[in-house]
Order: structure tokens, then C-alpha cells, then sequence
């Protein structure tokens, strides 16, 4: 008996400094990005070209923008890959000489049921539809987490020049992209999503509204300032945004989801 | 039943992402229980088996521990080790062993709690034994851990299961990083946001039936010591 104990303990000792050696691994790039980018499988997608490419290792964490962004303000992310404009600007206001790189975007779209009770497809603009779906009282799911698609949704109301808070029929779920998909499937609700985490997501819904002007989502980097955290892997991030706008990155974007959708889900912004 | 082939195709056909996935998950798994038995059962055996005076007190904040919610341990242990946070120099978040340590914290209670109810119940009657035996304090404790040991696998177990099953706190601190930190159920978590339920439920099968083996061998072994 005591033998065995022995094994067992010698070999968590073992599996142990498996796992030590693996986090002292450099040079590693720690990059802080949002769902829609990792779950659309776009990352999982370039990431072993890029990590061909130059060398280095990178670790994505994934979370909606506002949270993205505040593991930059943390300095547990090296680079930040996000789409909210006017959240990227605040935090590149604070003060460290970062700049804001967009490089690539793609459409918000509207999805809903089928039968779009509110009528939106139909719409020129996406705050027309907003309004639509608003006079109608037609269901609507919210992601409610400062994400930058629930940035961008709140921003249409205003422009639709109503609130729906506190409507019965605005439903405040508090999740990500995947999940508020899942629950306007169930509820046969609109909601906005980006492009390509609703066509990676497995639903009955209906793209009804997009490529409208007020409905384009453009992603950006932010390598994160060594004036902000000294010990920022600077030049690892930027090495990523380097290869980024290579023109073989670029051409490996352009063609991401062309085979498995027929279309493609991210556009490069020209040079 | 079509989740059942995929958990079948996943487990038996080459997948080596999700081999990799299976060795973090029972590293994590492993490693979280083995420190907080090692914590826990000390402590539950002295709470359990000896009488003082803040002896209620220290039951009752055992049992509160227990109730953590695991997203709270998570974010404690994620603003730790944060790199603004006070441990951030130690460079942890992000990694297996953060998730381990958030894991110690919400498991070393369960541990030493239900160690203390079950050493409690015949605590008396040992000691009184020891006492007419004249056998020391010291020797009465490792005596206490022979005596115990069978309901102590069980305990252990339930900790792995408890381990082995969580999602939110390591979520936070191990961050779901692919080919690092990403363990069954934070794929499950993430193949469900994608809408990926098929896949989401055959590999939580396919995680039922990791555990089912490992509490098979822990079974054999447990009656291999009642025998003795």
C-alpha cells in the first residue's frame, strides 16, 4: 500500500513540473480578444500560421469587449484584438501613448424569426428597424454585458430615438454572443449579433438587416504601452500586428469561412 | 442518441486536441484534490476529534466555506494574481496552477468539513480509549487517520467530483486558453455558447466517463483496504 501512495505522489510530483515548465515557456504573447473573433474560430484559425510564422506562442483569452479591454487596464494581456470604437478610445485616452490599429471588419447583422413580426427586412438603416421592432413591441434579447456588440446595440436605440429598458419584451440576459443567440432562438426573438459568431452558431434564426451603413463593426489591436506595465510583451505585440497586416495574413482572412459558409466573415480595411 | 456516437467517436477515434484537453483536466483534477486532502483532512481530524473552545465557531465558518460560490473564489483568486493584483509578480494567472489554487480554495472546506463530521461522531469513545491507554495526543491523531481511512476515500472522492465538475472559477483564472488551459468543462461551456450542444453533451459523456473509471479504481482499492 505504502508503494503505491509512493507512485502516486511521485507521479504528481512529475505531472507538476509539467506544469511549471510550461508557463515560464517564452516568448509568449498574452492576447486579450472578444468572443465573437475567438468563437467564430477566426483565432483558432490564424493562429498556427502566425505562430509558424515568427516563433512566437499566443494565448488567447476570450470575453466580451468591455471585459477584453479590462484585462488590458489589469495587465493580464499584452495586446487587445476588439470591436467597440468608443471604448478602445477611452482606453487609449488614459494616458500611454497606445495606439488604435483597425485592420479588419465585417457587418453587425439583425436576426430574428423567420416570420419578422416587426417587419424589418425592409428597413434602410438599422435604427429604422430598431424602431420597427420598438413599435411593434416584437422580442428582443440584450446581451447586456458591455460587450462591443452590446455597446453598438444600445448606440441604435439611441439613434432610433427610444429606450426600450424596462420594456416587458427586452429581455437583459447578461451573456455572451453565443448564449443570446441561443435565447433568441428559443424566443423566437430579434437581436444583434456580429456576422460571424451567428453563422458559426447552430439556429433556426434569419439574417434580416444587414450591410447597412450604421451596422459596420470594425475590429482593431491595441498593443499594450510599456509605459502602462514595464514588463508588457511590447515587441511580441507587435509582432503580431506586424504579421497581421503582412499581405499573407491578409489573404488568410480574407478566405476564413469562405469554404464552410460561401461567404466570407471577415473584410481587411484597405492599408 | 446521436450525442452517444460522438461521445464514442471522440473518446476511441484520434483526437489529440481533446487528449490533451483530458490530461489538463485530470492534472487540474488530481492535483487540486491531493492538496486540499492534504489540507483538509488535518484539519477536519483536529476540529473533529478534539474539543475547545471556539470549537463551534470554527465548525460553523468550515461550513460557510463550503458555500463559496465558485465564481467568487475566482475572482478572489484572479484579482490576486492579476498582474496589478498583489501576487501579480508571480506571473500564475493564466495557468494550470491558478486554477489548481482556485480550486484548493473552494474544495479544502468541503473536505475538511465533512473529515470533521465524520471523526466527530466517534471521537469520544477514541479518545476515551486512548486516554485509558495511555497513548498521547499525537498518536491519537494518526490513529484517528487509520481508523477513518475508508470514509476518507469517500470524502476525497467527493472532493475530485467537485474538482473534476467546475467550470466558473476556472474559467476566470485559467481563462479557457487552447492547448493550456482548457479543460472538459470549459470546452463543454464554450461548444455550448457556439450552439454546439451535441457536441457539448457528448463530451460532458465522455468527462461521466473519466470519472466513472477513476471511481471504479478508487472502489476496488477501498474494499481492497476493508479486507484488511
Amino acid at each position: 500500500m505504502k508503494k503505491l501512495f509512493l507512485v502516486l505522489i511521485m507521479g504528481a510530483m512529475v505531472f507538476s513540473f509539467a506544469a511549471c515548465q510550461k508557463t515560464i515557456e517564452n516568448p509568449v504573447i498574452r492576447m486579450s480578444t472578444t468572443t465573437s473573433v475567438n468563437d467564430s474560430g477566426l483565432m483558432g484559425y490564424l493562429l498556427p500560421e502566425f505562430e509558424k510564422a515568427t516563433g512566437y506562442k499566443l494565448e488567447i483569452t476570450s470575453a466580451g469587449t468591455g471585459a477584453a479591454i479590462e484585462k488590458g487596464v489589469k495587465g493580464d494581456a499584452d495586446i487587445l484584438l476588439v470591436h467597440s470604437k468608443s471604448q478602445e478610445e477611452k482606453f487609449i485616452g488614459e494616458g500611454f501613448d497606445e495606439v488604435r490599429v483597425p485592420f479588419m471588419y465585417n457587418y453587425f447583422v439583425i436576426v430574428g424569426p423567420a416570420s419578422d413580426p416587426a417587419g424589418v427586412k425592409n428597413s434602410k438603416t438599422a435604427a429604422e428597424a430598431f424602431k420597427l421592432i420598438f413599435d411593434s413591441g416584437s422580442p428582443f434579447i440584450t446581451r447586456g454585458d458591455k460587450s462591443g456588440t452590446n455597446t453598438k446595440e444600445l448606440g441604435l436605440w439611441e439613434a432610433a430615438g427610444v429606450n426600450p429598458e424596462g420594456q416587458p419584451w427586452y429581455e437583459n440576459i447578461g451573456s455572451g454572443m453565443g448564449a443570446a443567440l441561443t435565447a433568441a432562438n428559443e424566443k423566437q426573438a430579434y437581436t444583434l449579433s456580429d456576422k460571424a459568431t451567428y453563422l458559426a452558431h447552430e439556429n433556426d434564426l434569419e439574417i434580416l438587416l444587414e450591410t447597412a451603413d450604421d451596422m459596420m463593426n470594425t475590429y482593431s489591436m491595441i498593443a499594450i504601452s510599456p509605459k502602462r506595465f514595464a514588463d508588457t510583451n511590447a515587441v511580441g505585440a507587435q509582432a503580431f500586428i506586424d504579421w497581421v497586416k503582412s499581405d499573407a495574413a491578409r489573404k488568410l482572412i480574407a478566405e476564413y469561412g469562405v469554404k464552410e459558409y460561401g461567404q466570407a466573415l471577415f473584410y481587411n480595411l484597405d492599408k | 442518441m446521436e450525442f452517444i456516437r460522438t461521445a464514442l467517436n471522440l473518446l476511441f477515434g484520434a483526437n489529440p486536441e481533446l487528449r490533451q484537453i483530458i490530461g489538463v483536466t485530470l492534472r487540474m483534477s488530481m492535483f487540486s484534490t491531493l492538496i486540499s486532502a492534504l489540507l483538509g483532512i488535518p484539519i477536519g481530524v483536529w476540529v473533529g476529534g478534539n474539543e475547545f473552545k471556539l470549537k463551534g465557531w470554527v465548525t460553523r465558518l468550515m461550513n460557510t466555506l463550503m458555500g463559496i460560490p465558485p465564481v467568487v473564489g475566482g475572482l478572489v483568486v484572479y484579482l490576486l494574481l492579476s498582474r496589478s493584483g498583489p501576487l501579480g509578480s508571480l506571473k500564475l494567472l493564466y495557468t494550470v496552477t491558478a486554477m489548481v489554487i482556485a480550486q484548493v480554495i473552494l474544495i479544502t472546506p468541503i473536505i475538511a468539513s465533512m473529515t470533521a463530521n465524520v471523526v466527530s461522531i466517534r471521537a469520544n469513545s477514541i479518545r476515551e480509549t486512548c486516554h485509558g491507554l495511555g497513548i498521547g495526543n499525537h498518536q491519537r491523531m494518526r490513529l484517528m487517520l487509520a481508523e477513518f481511512r475508508v470514509p476518507f476515500i469517500s470524502i476525497v472522492l467527493a472532493g475530485f467530483g467537485r474538482a473534476i465538475a467546475e467550470v466558473g472559477a476556472i474559467q476566470m483564472v485559467g481563462g479557457n486558453i487552447q492547448f493550456k488551459t482548457r479543460v472538459m468543462t470549459t470546452a463543454i461551456m464554450m461548444q455550448s455558447n457556439m450552439g454546439h450542444f451535441e457536441l457539448a453533451v457528448a463530451l460532458g459523456v465522455v468527462l461521466l466517463l473519466i470519472s466513472f473509471a477513476i471511481n471504479s479504481f478508487v472502489y476496488r482499492l477501498q474494499k481492497g483496504w476493508q479486507r484488511v
